[in-house]
């Protein structure tokens, strides 16, 4: 009996994630397995070395970003992976990645937490965590994927943003998409734009790696063994690269920005899928595997008679809230649903500043929203 | 349509495998779409297992389950837990080798008891393909994917030396599936 698509695969969440990570040129992986990402590191284990790549498990969550980073300065697109625990042992090399603008990619397929939490359970816990879970003010870009197929495609998505905007880019998994298998024909090499970072045009000589116009400008980067020599430090720096504390004026350039980098092109970054909202009196707000529960809920919904739509983002952070803005003037009622007490929720308020009514849906007991939870929050809602 | 199926029992039965097989019989053989989900206690073998499959035409949003359409138990805990979230109308299998205690399927429409372990046993001397031979059994009393289909599923998943045993084992289930349903036939016409 043959295949009926010889390109359709029935794949897990992490798999999609290798497949994307490879697809997007990611050649290096250091990590510390931990459930329930482990997937990601054992797969790699085996393809990274066929396609010349390397794999390396270190001993612990810590090395393993500083690895990620130090491969990633040598001209590697490179990336780790974790949950919960690993995600918090990460964060302040995180944070040297986002202050040094060296690109790479953190997958964190979120369990439930705090602490070990449930291990094998999924949640939507680490949502602020993935923005400010390093310390100060910093830029960082996360994504949300809903299906198998996501988690191909904004894996691709992570690395070019990683790429073009030289930030840590974190795919804010969940258990359920991680470990969830499902239908997908994944896009093949000639369907995808894959992003490389911008070298420098100039002279080693002449290169200055932290050199910018722009107020929000991204300066092109070296790769480390060429002949360009420069400094990286977690200090704040100059030009140069070499430490420069003592100077308020440079320290406030740098930090803003850094922060504007990202922050400053919201619109731009804005990756949001909308299903009918156009006529919606209501719209629910979902994100990750929750947004699945939320479509079959919004589905029953409109079978009903409720003029009810979904609004989708893709790309959590930055927060799309100039859309959510646009949206809240049009309706009157949002529900954001999510597994954590409200961390959406409250960002969906502050954008909203008002305009429209928000209600949280919110399980933290280890299981997925069901949509007849969703469905009768529209109903008491509306 | 669509339909969900439940598998359940201990981890080391091979349940997350055989739900795994089952649902890429119907997506890569069949074309339907299917997801699978497993869920799993913190250890590597011995806590109870759930392997959740959904078959349809359709698209498939919410990829978990709570009321099974077809319900494999092969731990007296699994029939307990799962057994009475089972449609009324639904078909429930279960091994008495470990199912004793079958008030919770009560009020389940269909019920087969099948010594699916006992019938790996015999057949190939290995109790660990007693999912496999689930498999065979559940395609036969079900319908819901093709023998073919999940004839190539199986080759696809097991490494090669280890696919005689299993082909053999999903025979021996096709077989003991079909000596019940010609049973039932026989009853009904006496």
């Amino acid at each position: 009996m043959a295949r009926v698509n010889t390109r359709t695969r029935f794949i897990q969440g992490n798999e999609a994630c290798t497949e994307g990570a490879l697809a997007a040129g990611m050649r290096f992986f250091a990590g510390y397995p931990i459930t329930p990402s482990t997937e990601i590191a054992e797969i790699l284990a085996e393809r990274l070395p066929r396609v010349g790549g390397t794999f390396v498990q270190m001993e612990d969550e810590i090395s393993s970003m500083a690895a990620v980073i130090g491969a990633s300065l040598t001209g590697v697109k490179a990336m780790t992976a974790t949950s919960g625990p690993g995600f918090s042992l990460k964060q302040e090399n995180i944070g040297f990645a986002a202050f040094t603008e060296v690109p790479c990619v953190i997958v964190n397929v979120q369990r439930k937490g705090p602490s070990t939490g449930m291990p094998t359970s999924p949640a939507q816990g680490d949502v602020m965590q993935a923005r400010w879970g390093t310390h100060g003010d910093h830029p960082v870009i996360a994504l949300t994927p809903f299906s198998v197929l996501e988690a191909f495609t904004l894996t691709v998505e992570a690395f070019n943003l990683a790429e073009k905007y030289r930030v840590p880019v974190i795919l804010l998994m969940d258990e359920v998409i991680a470990h969830m298998r499902e239908r997908v024909e994944l896009p093949g090499p000639e369907d995808l734009e894959i992003v490389d970072r911008r070298k420098p045009a100039v002279k080693p000589g002449e290169y200055y790696p932290y050199d910018v116009e722009e107020e929000d400008g991204v300066p092109p980067m070296a790769v480390f063994g060429e002949g360009y020599r420069f400094h990286v430090t977690g200090l704040y720096h100059d030009a140069m690269g070499y430490p420069a504390t003592g100077n308020p004026r440079l320290a406030d350039q740098l930090i803003r920005r850094l922060v504007r980098k990202i922050e400053g092109r919201v619109e731009e970054l804005t990756m949001v899928d909308e299903v009918q909202t156009e006529d919606a009196k209501v719209v629910v707000v979902a994100y990750g595997s929750v947004a699945r529960s939320a479509a079959r809920a919004v589905r029953l919904a409109r079978e009903e008679g409720y003029r009810v739509g979904l609004f989708r983002p893709k790309i959590i952070w930055p927060f799309p809230a100039p859309r959510v803005r646009k949206l809240a003037a049009r309706v009157e009622g949002l529900i954001v649903t999510e597994m954590n007490m409200g961390q959406v929720f409250r960002e969906v308020e502050r954008a909203v500043q008002g305009m429209a009514k928000v209600d949280l849906v919110s399980r933290v007991d280890g299981e997925l929203i069901t949509p007849v939870e969703v469905l009768t929050a529209i109903k008491e809602v509306y | 349509m669509r339909r969900e199926i439940v598998f359940s029992g201990y981890g080391g039965q091979g349940l997350v495998l055989a739900g795994i097989i089952l649902a890429e019989a119907a997506v890569v053989y069949e074309g339907k779409n299917a997801t699978h989900n497993q869920s799993y206690g913190p250890e590597a073998r011995g806590g109870a297992s759930k392997s959740e499959v959904i078959i349809s035409d359709q698209e498939i949003n919410y990829p978990e389950i709570e009321h099974p359409d077809i319900f494999l138990a092969m731990t007296q805990d699994a029939a307990s837990k799962v057994g009475k979230l089972v449609k009324e109308s639904g078909i429930a299998i279960i091994d008495p080798e470990f199912v004793r205690e079958l008030a919770p399927l009560a009020h389940v429409k269909t019920l087969y008891a099948i010594p699916l372990t006992q019938i790996a046993r015999e057949e190939t001397g290995r109790t660990i393909t007693a999912n496999i031979v689930a498999l065979g059994v559940l395609t036969v009393l079900t319908g819901i994917v093709d023998r073919e289909a999940i004839e190539e599923a199986v080759r696809g998943r097991v490494p090669p030396q280890m696919r005689e045993m299993n082909e053999k084992a999903l025979r021996a289930g096709f077989t003991a599936a079909k000596r019940i349903l010609d049973e039932v036939k026989g009853d009904a016409v006496s």
